[in-house]
């Protein structure tokens, strides 16, 4: 990289940051909402896909299969090849993004669900819960933490892809990253690059930290027979 | 609110008139034009080999199986006439892995159906108190995930949680099969203990003969398609099976079964060769000549201290040196329990003593017999 660079620059010029303090807030603010609404929208579709497919499980094969796609395309050739459609910008960005997180989120929501022991839904039906009430008591909550593993990932994997995605003009992180290499100045690549390094990492704790206060009963051990 | 249930408070006799089952593409049906009657109050153990289609049986009553033919009626009232979450609520239902919720605490498993009724929050708490106490748990389990508790407390929450709204069904599906024989055992006498209080209609399905036997008021055979082969008390079908399936089911030690079954105090002990203190050896050698037995019981006020050999007899009868019983039994013990303590004993008897310790009589190997025989 630094053949690239100017031979006396420095890797960080730290007074850049005080100064561009309020493009780094916005463009946090634009990470974070990319990143946001890419994973709640693809969150709602994939939930929808599981519940098609445990209705109907021929259907779940063809799901997964679209999903699967979508998820082999590279990041760069989607958000190029929605440009034409689309335009530059946030929607360009967004559909592409949330096209990710499906076979991710689709394929953890499945696992989950069909995770749960069927003594316990047997259980359920025989004390008479209605099937939508056992869908979200039950069922629903014993495969919160395959869910929530999956949302972990998917939201990890889409920070990363939003950083690439200021390419088609979305903004985010990924702009200090663009701005500095057409400029060969190191300093807005190292902050864009090891901001969406702390977001991730920050996610990904934060992630866990949700999964432990939703599932406390998996932290337990059984006491010997009495 | 409400309990929606006014046709199932109280207790319920369960009838099966013609009850069917074919699954599509099964060559013969899973049940086959079943008649059954299930009385309010007993426990009927529904038994037979894979295949005989008894949990079939089981979950038509709750419809998680619906029947191709036939009827079931709870109270006199068919049970397709209720809406399905309903009747579902109204039946307690035990599976063999428990089923409990594991992400919910015991106490809250145990308030389940309350919650589904919609009781109100005071009323679920007082309950899955009450229950948590009948079925032996201490009160701190019940804050505590099912993941944390013995396979044995899991399969009393799953009674408790069966229990919570009062229903007058309760539905066992191999309830005990997963747990380890000691376990089970005890398990097996904690349900009897509670049945006693409650009174329940149990349906109990099991593979287990030995199981049926002890825990059902009724036990029901079933042979493979769903055929009935027998449907009679235990002491009944060991005593007359009805075929040689049912004989052979029951097993060879069909016998031992059945002294399991009869109490002591079912047949007529025999007073036996016995002697107070201070009678002389006289009339003591009168007594054992009468039971062609070379020893004597030596008794004072009723109580019996041990025996002596005849040989030993000398003047008066005193109470030195008698060599205590080795088994002695009381009225409620099984017939098998004295067998095991005259095989073991070298007077060849058990002595009966009344649970205040007073002597009652001897039970013989002919005394049982006989008892077997009538």
């Amino acid at each position: 990289m630094t053949g690239l660079l100017a031979a006396d620059e420095p890797l960080v010029r730290w007074q850049w940051i005080p100064d561009h303090a309020e493009e780094i807030r916005a463009a946090t603010v634009e990470h974070l909402q990319l990143t946001g609404s890419s994973v709640a929208i693809g969150f709602v579709i994939a939930m929808a896909m599981a519940m098609v497919s445990i209705r109907w499980r021929f259907l779940y094969g063809p799901l997964a299969a679209v999903a699967g796609a979508l998820y082999a395309i590279p990041s760069l050739a989607l958000f190029a090849l929605l440009v034409p459609f689309t335009g530059l910008g946030y929607r360009s960005a967004q559909i592409a993004l949330v096209s990710y997180t499906l076979l991710i989120l689709l394929r953890n929501i499945v696992a989950g669900i069909d995770g749960v022991p069927q003594a316990v839904k047997d259980a359920a039906d025989g004390m008479g819960y209605e099937p939508w009430r056992r869908f979200l008591a039950v069922d629903l909550r014993l495969a919160t933490p395959t869910i929530v593993s999956g949302l972990r990932i998917a939201t990890v994997t889409i920070i990363g892809l939003v950083t690439v995605a200021a390419l088609v003009g979305s903004g985010g992180y990924g702009t200090f990253i663009d701005d500095g290499l057409s400029r060969q100045f190191p300093t807005p690549i190292v902050v864009g690059a090891g901001l969406s390094i702390a977001m991730a990492v920050a996610f990904d704790v934060l992630f866990v930290l949700v999964q432990r206060v939703l599932t406390p009963w998996t932290r337990i051990t059984a006491s010997p027979e009495t | 609110m409400v309990d929606r249930f006014p046709v199932m408070s109280g207790q319920a006799a369960i009838r099966l008139a013609g009850l069917t089952k074919q699954y599509p593409g099964a060559d013969r049906p899973a049940v086959d034009h079943l008649d059954l009657e299930m009385p309010a109050g007993e426990i009927v153990a529904l038994v037979g080999p894979s295949g005989c289609g008894k949990t079939t049986t089981l979950k038509m009553l709750n419809r998680l199986i619906e029947p191709t033919s036939g009827t079931i009626e709870i109270d006199g009232r068919p049970v397709h006439e209720l809406p399905v979450h309903e009747l579902r609520r109204g039946i307690g239902y035990v599976i063999q892995h428990t089923g409990l919720f594991p992400h919910k605490t015991v106490g809250a498993n145990i308030g389940t159906v309350p919650r589904l009724l919609g009781w109100d929050k005071d009323r679920i708490r007082r309950r899955v108190d009450e229950l948590g106490a009948l079925v032996g748990l201490e009160p701190e389990m019940l804050r505590r995930y099912p993941g944390a508790l013995s396979g044995g407390q899991q399969q009393r929450v799953g009674v408790a949680r069966a229990l919570a709204a009062d229903p007058p069904i309760l539905l066992m599906d191999e309830p005990y099969s997963a747990v380890d024989p000691i376990v089970r055992a005890r398990l097996q006498d904690e349900l009897l203990d509670l049945q006693r209080n409650v009174h329940k209609t149990i349906v109990l399905v099991t593979h287990d003969v030995d199981e049926a036997i002890k825990l059902g008021d009724r036990v029901v055979i079933l042979n493979v398609g769903g055929k009935l082969e027998q449907a009679d008390t235990p002491a009944e079908l060991l005593a007359n099976p009805a075929s040689d399936f049912v004989a052979d089911f029951l097993g060879e030690d069909r016998g031992l079964k059945r002294l399991a079954l009869l109490t002591v105090d079912e047949i007529v002990p025999v007073d036996g060769p016995i002697a107070e203190v201070g009678d002389s050896a006289e009339v003591a050698r009168a007594a054992m000549s009468e039971y062609h037995v070379d020893w004597v019981g030596i008794c004072r006020d009723e109580r019996m201290l041990g025996w002596l050999w005849g040989h030993e007899l000398n003047g008066t009868v005193t109470d030195t040196d008698v060599r205590p019983f080795r088994s002695i039994v009381q009225p409620t013990n099984t017939l098998r329990n004295a067998l095991d303590g005259i095989v073991n004993s070298a007077t060849n008897v058990a002595i009966v003593e009344d649970v205040d310790g007073r002597y009652r009589g001897m039970v013989r190997i002919e005394d049982i017999s006989e008892g077997v025989r009538s």
